[in-house]
């Protein structure tokens, strides 16, 4: 299973939704996942990854895509410090 | 001032889990203690408490919804939700704003709290789910009840141990009575059966044992009485402006008449006599009622060495000569003590103790003692007329409050 799978599957448990109902491009707001929700879900993935998501980064998440592209570059091994930044500027994350 | 009348309840208890089976098993002296099933409570000394039977979640909420409500949150949805279909109210949209919610409290989200210190101290996890603030945090059940019913208008959580409940109710009503809203639901909740409560209730030494006959467990006011027993459960009555209730034809069910509140300033754990004393005198004053037209105590009751005999000379400070006249019973005998949904199950007791004329007993009764030298209703329910009655209730930490409430004029 890979990185964008096992997104899909926690966000699909996590919010108690029907298996297929979530989609690599749903955006939150179309799955109804409100801020509270977020958070849940980013704690999942943090237990199930064994990493820290840093919370300026985790704010910006508003999509599937997003959590996942960021996802690999935390797993990547990659500095993220630019997609921080980007964060904290207010600016839309690249993948929207 | 304006009336404030009760127009609907609703109870989520050990001994019912709605107003028609509570009343039943109270008036046929059935108890509610059994052996704990939450846990595995072999290691604790007191291994008993009055649970809510076969309860299961996911029966009344969906999953989603479970993820953010603790035990006490879901008691106090579900005792919300019959309080508002008995009381057949529906809230315009223009009336909302005069429309609160107060819950009381004692312990708050218990089992959220237990599960988060095991996660943290047990099993050395290094960070929290994040719906455990949501859970705990003591005015869950009030928002998640606002939100239920968009109550948008004076709303808080009272939190003073086993009164919890009664400033809830109390406080209620004065938001009636002073014009600052027109219709609060109002009760309490508490889930407080986990293993760190027990084992922190275990240390103060007032748990009744009885692992071997857990309905028997719980005898206030008997000589040969132990202790309390822990309960959990939830309970909420809807109070409305008179003229509100009057005008929509609701079936009123009882007025409160009084509240009295006060503080010992005593000792962290004894009652003294001045305090509740006085806290009864204030309720009775309110409601313009001499002592003499008090027909049915429903005591705080304990069960307790300490508390029963303290309560009993409270009874005949404030009744004198007609003390030994009036019926007085103790229901936690039987749906225990829960904690800040106590004197809300208590309340509504009483009320439907004026409703139908009949008044619950003191279960497991056995024993005369010469300090407890009242008339307890010992064992069996009576019938008999009650047109006014009050509510005791006496929190450790010396906080008292007391309603009074009386079939409607």
């Amino acid at each position: 299973m890979n990185v964008e799978e096992k997104v899909v599957e926690i966000i699909t448990r996590e919010q108690h939704l029907e298996p297929g109902a979530v989609k690599p491009d749903s955006t939150f707001a179309e799955l109804g996942i409100d801020s509270l929700d977020g958070v849940n879900i980013l704690f999942a993935l943090e237990e199930e990854f064994k990493i820290d998501i840093p919370d300026s980064v985790a704010q910006n998440m508003r999509s599937v895509r997003q959590v996942v592209d960021s996802l690999n570059r935390v797993l990547e091994g990659k500095d993220i410090s630019d997609l921080v930044a980007l964060a904290k500027s207010g600016e839309p994350h690249p993948s929207n | 001032m304006r009336t404030v009348v009760i127009t609907g309840l609703g109870v989520f208890a050990s001994t019912g889990k709605d107003v028609e089976s509570f009343f039943r098993n109270l008036s046929s002296a059935q108890t509610g203690v059994r052996r704990i099933t939450q846990f595995d409570p072999s290691s604790l000394s007191v291994q008993i408490g009055a649970e809510v039977p076969d309860y299961s979640p996911s029966a009344y909420f969906p999953e989603k919804r479970l993820d953010i409500l603790d035990r006490f949150a879901q008691f106090a949805l579900l005792s919300a939700k019959e309080a508002m279909q008995s009381s057949g109210l529906t809230v315009r949209e223009e009336e909302r704003t005069r429309f609160g919610v107060v819950l009381g409290s004692g312990m708050g989200g218990a089992q959220g709290l237990d599960e988060g210190y095991l996660n943290l101290y047990a099993k050395q996890a290094t960070r929290l789910h994040p719906f455990t603030i949501p859970r705990i945090m003591h005015n869950a059940p009030v928002s998640q009840v606002c939100m239920e019913y968009s109550a948008k208008g004076p709303s808080f959580t009272t939190a003073t141990a086993c009164s919890s409940s009664g400033h809830a109710i109390g406080e209620a009503f004065r938001l009636i009575r002073f014009g600052l809203a027109d219709v609060m639901l109002a009760g309490g909740s508490d889930a407080p059966i986990t293993y760190g409560m027990m084992r922190s209730w275990e240390s103060v030494r007032v748990l009744a044992c009885g692992n071997g006959n857990p309905g028997r467990a719980c005898r206030p006011f008997s000589a040969d009485r132990e202790g309390m027993v822990i309960g959990e459960g939830a309970a909420t009555v809807v109070l409305e402006e008179y003229e509100h209730a009057r005008r929509r034809g609701a079936n009123i069910l009882a007025e409160i008449g009084g509240f009295g509140m006060t503080s010992d300033a005593g000792h962290i754990t004894q009652p003294t006599v001045e305090g509740p004393a006085r806290a009864m005198r204030a309720a009775l004053d309110e409601a313009r009622v001499n002592a003499d037209e008090v027909d049915y105590i429903n005591a705080h009751g304990t069960g307790t060495r300490l508390n029963d005999a303290m309560e009993t000379t409270i009874i005949k400070e404030v009744f004198g000569d007609r003390a030994r006249r009036i019926p007085v019973s103790s229901t936690k005998s039987m749906h225990g003590h829960a904690m800040g949904a106590t004197s809300a199950i208590e309340l509504v007791a009483t009320v439907l103790a004026i409703q139908r004329g009949v008044i619950p007993p003191t279960a497991n009764y056995t024993k005369p003692d010469p300090e407890c030298d009242l008339d307890y209703v010992p064992n069996e329910a009576r019938s008999q007329p009650v047109r006014i009655a009050i509510s005791n209730s006496f929190a450790f930490g010396g906080l008292n409050a007391v309603l009074l409430v009386r079939r409607p004029q």
